[in-house]
């Protein structure tokens, strides 16, 4: 990706130094004597407050992305810079203090739970590992902590996970998150497992907690419309790379990726009239262990040419703060500039 | 609701067609330590040749209960049933496992959400489609075989010869899906139930395999009964539509008529709490506050109405009836229906507690 700023989108100004900035990350797996890139060159850049999406399908390399950030998987290759440090070349204690300050959580929050602690003292688990607080103190925190995700601490305390239901867990989980006062949220695919009424509620949930922490979020899901509704501006992954990232208004009402489009049109709305479709898209994304040349998406894309096998694209800006990585992208097209050879 | 009301037939263009499916006042009770849990509380609808029917609600509405019994599924020592469910007129509740048995896969087949556990593991994906077709059909082994290369090749596989040979582990989770469903249709059934057939699967393929079942549907006039909690998978793929909701059908109505006014304020939260595309980022979601019931001792009156923004006192002390209003095949059950629509009049006796 060029080193282009992504936009006035968001609450940070846009002069401010980002939050968190990644640059060509990857992550690789040997698979006897082939080499998987589950992650191949993304660079992104989330400032002070915004939420930031990262939306894909399944295998796209999104939660390894996720992973890598918080160096929970040491990436192969390349940059993180959080809070101004580097963190890819800390070592192991190094890390540890630098991680505080970026929290992350998953989507099954039943097994990220230890089933025989006790709700107050999961909460709790943080502060008492880096000997934040005890005693009153401690209990303070984690009331407040529990009253924040809308769990009663008089009766949730003392329980155990599975007494409470999937999105009663996910609370928990957030407060856990949230106990140290991270700057960085990373979420993934935190709702995909709940019914659409509870994920609303954690959905509002993630809203109010952002602005009365001054949080910033790097909200990872496949689903659409939940990326949309939650996010600032959106990345949208294929195959270890991203392809599109804009304001998420810009990016659902004129996406200038082939892929962007055709995942929005894929997408299930509740509304009858949208019948009779055809269908978005055909096939299955290729396999990471032998990804197409050139342009990753060029063998399911309508539009691709003989350039797209030929040259991958690079990021490029089409408007403030919009960028994309296509040799013809869709709408108010720009002339694609000549590509350096890579 | 009360276990004695009939309810009026959907009225269809092809009127003197008989139903192919009668679902009549069914319950399915399971005996718990805490007392009888009622999962299916009352439900009645009819299904005619062709025709979808979408069955819609959260984990624990019944709604995948409702599928199961209806295809005899559940049976045990701590399982009740009552009511009635007919088959192109043949009682299934109470049919002996061998009658059971000649209709699964054969007239009725069912397609699971998670394609790894309805599928062997360790057994060929031809093998697994051809199994049935020499049980049923009473194919040889080398027609059993060309039928499923054949069949893989319908629902979208790509060549399907060599797929024929491959373990569902070497396969994506869409592909799996497919090999289900042609399981399912090998028999030509009358009809599928799919249950949550989507769930778990990528937006673009959930997109390919929903057209694969309306495809297939149309080429055999086949029946299907799509049960979901997603109202997207429903609204343009059904004909009509059950809500259900604390193992009761909240509202039954055709799929527009559902979308352009709906009558049950549950209904209507499940929508408002779905975030939609077209709505600006950071959109307020209304959320539905609250859980659901307690099957084994839910509250008194209507389910909904603890979390209900509309309710009233009538709606915690009386059930309110499955009825209609003006439109005779919109049905509700719902003291203070939306839309300008007049509720049921509660000096009808009416089977509150």
């Amino acid at each position: 990706m060029t080193a282009v700023d992504p936009g006035q989108a968001g609450t940070g100004a846009a002069t401010d130094p980002p939050l968190l900035s990644v640059e060509d990350l990857k992550v690789e797996y040997r698979r006897g004597h082939r080499v998987l890139q589950a992650v191949s060159g993304v660079s992104l850049s989330v400032r002070r407050g915004e939420t930031m999406g990262l939306v894909g399908e399944s295998g796209c390399g999104k939660s390894t992305t996720g992973r890598a950030i918080v160096q929970v998987e040491r990436p192969t290759s390349g940059s993180v810079v959080f809070e101004g440090t580097e963190l890819t070349s800390l070592g192991r204690a190094e890390l540890r203090r630098a991680r505080v300050g970026m929290q992350m959580i998953f989507q099954d929050p039943v097994s990220s739970l230890n089933p025989r602690r006790r709700v107050r003292d999961i909460v709790a688990e943080p502060l008492d590992i880096w000997g934040r607080a005890d005693g009153e103190e401690r209990q303070r925190i984690v009331h407040t902590m529990l009253e924040a995700v809308g769990l009663d601490p008089e009766s949730a305390g003392p329980r155990r996970p599975r007494e409470f239901s999937g999105g009663q867990c996910q609370r928990i989980s957030i407060a856990r998150a949230l106990v140290m006062e991270p700057k960085l949220l990373v979420c993934d695919e935190v709702v995909s497992a709940l019914d659409v009424s509870v994920q609303a509620q954690i959905l509002n949930l993630l809203e109010d907690l952002k602005s009365r922490y001054d949080l910033t979020l790097l909200f990872i899901a496949h689903d659409l419309a939940v990326v949309k509704n939650i996010s600032d501006r959106v990345a949208v992954m294929y195959l270890g790379k991203l392809c599109e990232v804009a304001p998420s208004e810009t990016l659902y009402r004129a996406p200038a990726h082939h892929y962007t489009k055709a995942l929005l049109a894929s997408a299930l709305e509740p509304d009858p009239s949208a019948a009779g479709r055809p269908p978005a898209l055909q096939g299955e994304p290729p396999s990471p262990l032998n990804p197409p040349s050139g342009c990753r998406f060029r063998t399911r894309c309508p539009r691709a040419e003989d350039r797209c096998a030929a040259e991958e694209p690079l990021m490029r800006e089409v408007a403030p703060g919009h960028t994309v990585a296509c040799h013809f992208p869709l709408a108010g097209a720009v002339a694609p500039p000549v590509a350096p050879a890579s | 609701m009360t276990g004695a009301e009939r309810y009026p037939a959907v009225p269809t263009d092809a009127g003197a067609e008989p139903p192919l499916l009668e679902v009549e006042d069914l319950h399915t009770t399971f005996r718990t330590p805490g007392g009888p849990l009622r999962a299916v509380a009352g439900a009645s609808f009819t299904l005619r040749q062709g025709q979808t029917l979408g069955v819609v609600g959260e984990s624990g509405s019944g709604k995948t209960v409702l599928a199961r019994t209806v295809m005899g599924l559940l049976a045990g020592d701590n399982i009740e049933r009552n009511g009635s469910v007919r088959f192109e007129g043949q009682e299934l509740v109470g049919a002996s496992n061998k009658t059971l048995r000649s209709m699964w896969g054969d007239r009725i087949a069912m397609v699971f959400q998670d394609p790894m556990t309805s599928l062997n593991p360790v057994m060929r994906v031809g093998q697994q489609i051809a199994e049935p077709l020499r049980i049923h059909l009473g194919l040889d082994r080398a027609e059993a075989r060309a039928t499923a290369v054949s069949l893989l090749g319908q629902v979208g596989i790509p060549s399907p010869e060599e797929r024929a040979r491959a373990y569902p582990g070497q396969l994506s989770g869409g592909m799996r899906q497919r090999v289900v469903i042609a399981i399912a249709i090998a028999c030509a059934p009358r009809l599928l139930l799919a249950d949550e057939p989507t769930t778990g699967l990528d937006v673009t393929v959930q997109a390919q395999i929903l057209d694969l079942l309306a495809t297939l549907q149309d080429e055999r006039r086949m029946a299907m009964i799509l049960v979901t909690h997603d109202l997207g998978v429903v609204a343009t793929r059904t004909d009509e539509i059950i809500v259900m909701y604390a193992g009761r059908i909240v509202e039954r109505a055709p799929t527009p008529s559902l979308f352009a006014s709906m009558a049950m304020p549950y209904t209507e939260a499940l929508l408002g709490s779905t975030p939609r595309l077209a709505n600006p980022s950071h959109t307020r979601l209304a959320a539905i506050e609250g859980r659901p019931p307690d099957l084994v001792s839910p509250p008194p009156g209507c389910p909904f109405a603890p979390r209900c923004r509309y309710a009233q006192d009538l709606c915690r002390r009386a059930a309110p009836p499955l009825v209609a209003a003006e439109q005779p095949d919109h049905l509700f059950a719902c003291w203070f229906p939306l839309g300008g629509r007049v509720g049921p009049s509660p000096a009808e006796p009416v089977g509150a507690t």
